[in-house]
């Protein structure tokens, strides 16, 4: 059914869609909206046969899904920023163990500074904790994906994180088909668990593993990831059969067949991209996009091939790996057999920093010159990053960057934009 | 695409203003796109929200820089916010006040642009007399279909009653309509008939 709701809602609601038997919460900006939707509808019996539990950390809300899970239940849980890294030593167990859990994050910026606006440092913190990685490019894309994250995670025993753009999804009001309950019960079967602690045939699940197998066992999770890379494109298609939409996947190209510029991006900046590159289109510009959906396991050949015949690539990325540059433009040049030197990192929209159409043009068009250097801070103000510089190289006790830059630009307090 | 920027204070229901009209724009096979500029919410702290209407698949996500309409909520704004950022010359003002705009200090401003598209309502009135809260955001949505003609007034009615149930949403429908029927009837005494 076709619905005009906000991005959390419609996630609540495919959750629910979903049969999960196990919810734990703790609220974090920008995710509260999904529990808190899924909370009322257990409350009210609309999501029966379900328990909702309110913990008191998300590293409770993970261990709690954990043992959940570990139970035979299908779990869920979302969180954020600051919450998925409390969660962290929690979130490599439940992937180190095999376990499906489904969890979403609605990603924002990580402090210090404080911040609460969305960009992708969150889910990049943890890209190597084991977790399937799932980056959602509008919320109908969001709500799909988590329709086929349980499916894939039991399948494979791993377990699955659904990256959704904070506040500018999960706030956002726009179109999406909800499917019906028949729908998704025809495509996710009841979940069947690889293990289950039952009382009737007890088993431990847990052990201490020393170096004669921890090798092995670190190598069973990764050709699990490889295993995921092979069946993931099969279920996209399956769900398109099922569903009538083109939604998850590996990756999604845009105009790239006589393309020789590709951008590559995650998440809802997609759109954005799009936009911008029909613009340049209607110039003559020969350039498309690569969406990656599936960010882990990262889609190495699929990735190898959207890129085989471009002369250049623009990484547009919501994250810093802070002293090398680009995170996603890193494992891009994995996946381009040209000059690393010909991928481009734009670092874009960190902490909440609007990315206008008007500046990815200028990025595009210095790229396509072939004038744009190799690590670029969009919409970087150097004047404000000069006078820091200049007060550190000034006086010793020259202060906390954070206060002294808000007071160079004379507000009061954080403001988005 | 048609977009629309909301200005106002936190709690005279900016945000759900901008998602009604999305929603009263879906209700006529639309597409729209609704979203708040993210902060601190903050009770009387200035708020922006914005609103896109488009009839396929909208896709862009910056906030909404050039608007085709403006609707301030809290004339207290004008001068504190740069309210008429990146308004197109050919755009659509609703401002909710009962004073004009050269009382309200724009009126050099008001007469850059096509005076057909700016109009008043006193919809924080209009929201005390039929909803008994000082929360405009309804009636500018009322206001907002007579001035452009984008949504119906049955859409907009809709739209609230999606949003809201009983007593509330009956109060903010009746305030919609004599918003609507306060700009309708203006502009019939109007004299100027400048075509779109």
């Amino acid at each position: 059914m076709l619905k005009q709701t906000e991005g959390s809602h419609a996630v609540a609601e495919a959750v629910a869609l979903c049969r999960p038997e196990v919810i734990c919460a703790y609220p974090i900006s920008p995710q509260t909206h999904i529990v808190e939707g899924l909370g009322e509808m257990v409350k009210s019996g609309a999501l029966a046969r379900c328990e909702f539990i309110n913990v008191e950390s998300e590293f409770a809300a993970m261990s709690v899904a954990i043992g959940a899970s570990a139970a035979g239940a299908r779990a869920y849980t979302a969180t954020a920023s600051q919450g998925l890294l409390y969660m962290a030593e929690a979130v490599f167990n439940a992937s180190g163990l095999g376990l499906p859990i489904v969890m979403t994050v609605a990603n924002r910026a990580i402090g210090a500074p404080i911040n609460i606006w969305n960009d992708h440092s969150d889910a990049m913190s943890q890209r190597d904790c084991g977790w399937i990685q799932l980056f959602a490019e509008n919320n109908q894309e969001a709500l799909d994906l988590h329709v086929q994250a349980f499916r894939l995670g039991e399948e494979l025993s791993l377990p699955v994180m659904v990256c959704m753009d904070g506040f500018i999804l999960t706030h956002a009001y726009e179109r999406v088909d909800v499917p019906t309950q028949a729908q998704v019960d025809a495509y996710l079967p009841p979940y069947q668990p690889r293990q289950v602690l039952d009382p009737a045939e007890p088993v431990s699940i847990g052990a201490m593993v020393g170096p004669e197998a921890f090798m092995e066992v670190r190598y069973l999770a990764h050709a699990k990831q490889m295993r995921a890379l092979e069946l993931i494109p099969g279920w996209a298609e399956e769900f398109r059969q099922a569903f009538g939409r083109d939604s998850g996947g590996l990756l999604h190209t845009y105009r790239t067949e006589d393309a020789d510029t590709i951008v590559v991006a995650l998440g809802s900046v997609l759109g954005t991209i799009k936009d911008t590159v029909d613009d340049l289109r209607r110039d003559g510009a020969r350039i498309g996009v690569l969406g990656i959906t599936c960010f882990r396991p990262w889609p190495l050949a699929a990735a190898r091939a959207a890129l085989s015949n471009a002369k250049r690539i623009v990484v547009v990325e919501k994250s810093l790996a802070v002293g090398l540059g680009g995170i996603v433009s890193s494992n891009v040049r994995t996946s381009f057999t040209g000059s690393p030197d010909a991928v481009h990192a734009v670092i874009a929209g960190l902490g909440g920093r609007s990315i206008t159409k008007a500046s990815l043009a200028r990025v595009f068009r210095a790229a396509q010159a072939g004038a744009l250097e190799p690590l670029t801070f969009l919409d970087l103000d150097r004047a404000l990053v000069e006078r820091a510089l200049a007060r550190e190289r000034e006086q010793r006790r020259s202060g906390p960057i954070a206060e002294n830059i808000l007071r160079d630009l004379g507000v009061v307090a954080a403001k988005a934009g | 695409m048609f977009q629309i920027r909301i200005h106002g204070r936190g709690g005279q229901g900016v945000v759900t203003a901008a998602e009604m009209l999305s929603i009263a724009a879906f209700r006529e096979g639309r597409h729209a796109q609704a979203f708040p500029s993210f902060g601190s919410e903050r009770t009387g702290a200035p708020v922006v929200a914005f609103c896109r209407l488009d009839d396929r698949e909208i896709r862009l996500r910056e906030p909404v820089l050039e608007p085709d309409a403006l609707i301030i909520q809290d004339p207290t704004l004008l001068h504190q916010v740069d309210v008429f950022g990146g308004l197109s010359r050919k755009g659509y003002i609703l401002i909710n006040t009962t004073r004009s705009f050269d009382a309200l200090g724009v009126g050099d401003f008001a007469r850059s642009l096509r005076i057909e598209r700016l109009c008043t309502v006193p919809a924080t009135e209009l929201a005390l007399k039929h909803v008994g809260r000082p929360v405009p955001n309804a009636a500018l949505l009322g206001g907002f279909a007579a001035l452009t003609k984008r949504i119906s007034l049955d859409s907009v009615a809709a739209a609230i009653r999606e949003k809201f149930s009983g007593k509330v949403a009956e109060g903010n429908v009746a305030a919609a309509s004599a918003a609507y029927e306060h700009l309708t009837s203006g502009m019939r005494e109007a004299t100027h008939a400048e075509a779109d």
